[in-house]
């Protein structure tokens, strides 16, 4: 159970950070709903039902990357990631604490995102909604990873999309099924195939991640 | 620290020469003409035998990466490095080859019906950045970690991406499995085989060759140091 306090703890820090300070959130939301009324343009007044739905995915996958992005950089610019190691918690609470406050992030922009998208294109079907909440979870467990790996390279983040992308194409397959198949079930099976197998390997191996 | 089990480098080097002739041979003088697709079809026995080479070096990568992240033993660092290099020098040819037949059978360099192409440019997209994150963090310790777990999700990812090429297939059109098992005896098996073998021993040769330079590089540098 103290595993349990610990991730809790550390996932108050983050949201408390991010209420007084308001760096993350705002740019999110403001860069989601941009993103669409570029998309707008770009692809004319009626896009089809597929075309519409690849629109969304596109802007939730770099919506969060912008987030993710900046998950770990407060921890290195104050040096705080240190303090954290050597903490006498286990490491993976890092990790599952990061992965907790990224999801509240893009799960509150969505929260705007899905609606003004409704309202600018198509009306989202449930299970395209299950699919995203689903597809939020991989995204934010593997991005919070690579993020704290990005953060420790010279190029930061130049790094992070090049680390997440390759990793996000299968998130973007099962999210788009979701939305857009007639029988959606094996597309959410498979986001949960990705987020069970994913959290697994980021829980085992993000010891390695901030330690030497 | 050597290792004796190890086969020594010319004996390598001599059998990945004989075996390759003798596959290039056999592909293109013994092995017969595919009844419906004719001469072109013999690209596969490249194709197939560099694909599979291909994803054992991946595989062999992320083992050494796992060794390494229980031995924390830099040497096994190096090995999955080199491992990952082959593998991506190797699916850079699986894209050539599969985009040559693409544009002999179907006129377009390029499908998106190829399952094995799609899966090899996502590898190829994935082990770039393994190379770009490899470049960017300084040698030591946390370079050896961060690659090493980057190299472990690659053997996640192969078969996480490989379903969900084939889902996302299915959402364009369903695919229709012609898979009754062709026609798969007699001389294509053994040339096959021998292909595979040929490409196999080939890639471990230049794996060893890559190695020993590349310890040859370390060690050259640490007699300089001791000599600064």
């Amino acid at each position: 159970m103290t595993y349990a306090r610990d991730v809790v703890a550390l996932a108050r820090k983050d949201l408390l950070l991010e209420l007084r300070a308001r760096d993350t959130l705002p740019a999110m939301l403001l860069f989601v709903v941009s993103t669409f009324v570029v998309f707008h343009f770009a692809v004319g007044s009626s896009p089809s039902r597929l075309a519409a739905n690849g629109l969304l995915w596109v802007a939730i996958v770099f919506t969060a990357l912008l987030g993710l992005g900046r998950a770990f950089v407060p921890e290195r610019e104050q040096r705080t990631l240190d303090g954290l190691v050597l903490a006498p918690v286990d490491r993976s609470t890092i990790w599952v604490a990061k992965s907790i406050a990224a999801l509240a992030f893009l799960g509150a922009a969505e929260v705007v995102a899905l609606p003004v998208y409704g309202l600018f294109f198509h009306r989202l079907s449930g299970s395209a909604v299950a699919g995203v909440v689903l597809a939020d979870v991989g995204i934010c467990a593997v991005g919070a990873f690579l993020g704290a790996i990005a953060v420790a390279t010279r190029a930061r983040d130049l790094l992070m999309p090049l680390l997440f992308l390759p990793l996000a194409i299968p998130i973007v397959v099962g999210g788009v099924g979701a939305s857009v198949a007639a029988s959606p079930g094996r597309y959410l099976g498979f986001l949960v195939l990705y987020d069970a197998l994913f959290s697994v390997v980021c829980w085992a191996t993000f010891e390695f991640v901030v330690t030497e | 620290m050597g290792r004796s089990y190890r086969i020594p480098l010319p004996a390598l080097a001599a059998s990945a020469f004989v075996l390759v002739t003798l596959a290039i041979a056999m592909v293109f003088f013994v092995a017969p003409n595919d009844a419906d697709q004719g001469f072109s079809q013999r690209i596969f026995y490249f194709h197939v035998s560099i694909a599979i080479t291909a994803y054992a070096c991946f595989a062999g990568g992320a083992w050494k990466a796992f060794r390494h992240l229980t031995r924390r033993d830099p040497r096994y660092d190096l090995e999955s490095y080199v491992a990952v290099h082959q593998g991506v020098i190797l699916g850079v040819l699986v894209l050539l080859t599969g985009s040559i037949w693409a544009k002999i059978s179907w006129g377009h360099w390029w499908l998106w019906s190829e399952d094995q192409l799609v899966l090899f440019l996502v590898l190829f997209l994935f082990y770039c950045a393994y190379f770009m994150l490899r470049f960017s963090v300084d040698p030591g310790p946390q370079r050896a970690n961060l690659s090493a777990v980057y190299a472990l999700f690659g053997v996640v990812l192969i078969p996480v991406s490989f379903a969900a090429i084939r889902l996302a297939k299915n959402l364009i059109h369903p695919v229709v499995f012609t898979l009754q098992g062709p026609r798969f005896g007699g001389w294509i098996l053994v040339t096959y085989c021998v292909a595979q073998a040929a490409m196999l021993v080939l890639a471990y040769t230049l794996y060893r060759v890559e190695l020993a330079g590349k310890l040859l590089d370390s060690r050259l540098r640490e007699l300089r140091e001791v000599l600064a």
